[in-house]
C-alpha cells in the first residue's frame, strides 16, 4: 500500500451521511419555529450533498472546470425561483 | 518517439481547461448538470404548487417517514459500496470488485422493490383515505413525477451497473469506465437526498 493515493476516507463521510440523515429525521419531530425547521433541514440536505458530490463523487480533488458544470443547474434554479416568486404572493 | 510519447500527457492539459484526462468523464459531468436542471426544475415547480395551495398535505404526516429513511440509508451504503468497487477495480482486485459492484447492485435493487411497495400502499390505501389522491390533488401528481423520474433513473442506474459489472469481469472495462458509472450512481443517491428532505420532511 505504498502507493497512497491520499484518496478521501469513505467510512468517514459515510459516517456523516448518517448522522445527517439521522439529525434530519429527529429535527422534524422538534418543538421549534417551522421556519427553524425548514433552514435546519435545507442547511443539513445540501452539506450532505456537498459531500457526495466533493468526495463521491471526487468533485474536490478534480479540476475546477468540473465543478463549474456540477454548479450550473444551480443557477437555473435560483433563476427559476426569482421567476415564479411573484406568481405566489 | 518514446520521448514524444512521455510528453503528452503533461502537455495536454495546459492547451484549454476543458480538455480533461477523460472524456468520457467530462461527457458524464455534462449528462449530469443537464440531469439535474430536470430534476431542480421538477423540484422547484413542486414548491410552487405548494406555496400556491391552501390544502397542502403535511408531507411527513401523510408519507411514510420511517420507510423512506431506510431507503436513503440503503441509497448511502450503495454508494460506498460503489467506491470501494472502484477502489478494488484499481488495485486491480477482480474479486473484491465482484463483491462490492454486487452489492451495489443489490441495495438499488432493494431500493426499487421498496419504491414499488411504497407506491402500491400509498395509491391504494394511504392517498385516497387521506383525500390526496391522483385524481383530486395536484400532490399526487407532482410526488408521483419526481419520485418516478427518480426511480426511472434508479432502473437505468441499476441495468447499467450490471453491464459495466460484466464488462470488468471480462476485461472490456477498467477503473476508468467504473468512475464513470460511479459517477452516475452518485448523482443518483444525491438527487435521493434532496427528495427525500424537499418532498418526504419539509
Amino acid at each position: 500500500m505504498s502507493q497512497a493515493h491520499t484518496g478521501p476516507n469513505y467510512m468517514a463521510v459515510f459516517w456523516w451521511l448518517l448522522a445527517l440523515t439521522i439529525l434530519e429525521v429527529a429535527v422534524i419531530y422538534l418543538n421549534i419555529p417551522k421556519m427553524m425547521i425548514a433552514i435546519l433541514l435545507v442547511g443539513m440536505a445540501i452539506t450532505k450533498a456537498a459531500l457526495v458530490a466533493m468526495y463521491f463523487m471526487h468533485l474536490k480533488y478534480e479540476r475546477k472546470t468540473l465543478t463549474w458544470i456540477a454548479l450550473s443547474p444551480f443557477v437555473l434554479c435560483v433563476f427559476l425561483i426569482l421567476m415564479l416568486i411573484p406568481g405566489l404572493s | 518517439m518514446s520521448q514524444a510519447a512521455v510528453m503528452h500527457p503533461s502537455a495536454e492539459p495546459a492547451e484549454s481547461p476543458l480538455t480533461p484526462e477523460s472524456w468520457g468523464k467530462l461527457g458524464m459531468w455534462l449528462f449530469i448538470a443537464g440531469d439535474a436542471m430536470s430534476f431542480g426544475t421538477l423540484i422547484v415547480c413542486y414548491g410552487t404548487f405548494r406555496g400556491l395551495s391552501s390544502s397542502w398535505p403535511v408531507p411527513s404526516a401523510v408519507l411514510g417517514i420511517n420507510l423512506t429513511a431506510l431507503m436513503t440509508f440503503l441509497l448511502i451504503c450503495s454508494s460506498v459500496t460503489m467506491v470501494q468497487s472502484l477502489s478494488a477495480v484499481q488495485r486491480g482486485d477482480v474479486k473484491g470488485f465482484t463483491r462490492f459492484m454486487g452489492l451495489t447492485i443489490l441495495s438499488g435493487a432493494a431500493f426499487l422493490g421498496l419504491q414499488a411497495y411504497e407506491w402500491t400502499h400509498l395509491i391504494n390505501h394511504t392517498l385516497p383515505e387521506a383525500g390526496f389522491s391522483f385524481s383530486t390533488h395536484l400532490f399526487a401528481a407532482t410526488f408521483f413525477v419526481l419520485t418516478g423520474f427518480h426511480g426511472m433513473h434508479v432502473t437505468g442506474g441499476v441495468i447499467y451497473n450490471i453491464c459495466v459489472f460484466f464488462a470488468v469481469r471480462r476485461g472490456t472495462y477498467g477503473a476508468g469506465e467504473v468512475e464513470i458509472s460511479g459517477l452516475y450512481w452518485h448523482f443518483v443517491d444525491l438527487v435521493w437526498i434532496l427528495i427525500f428532505t424537499f418532498i418526504y420532511l419539509l
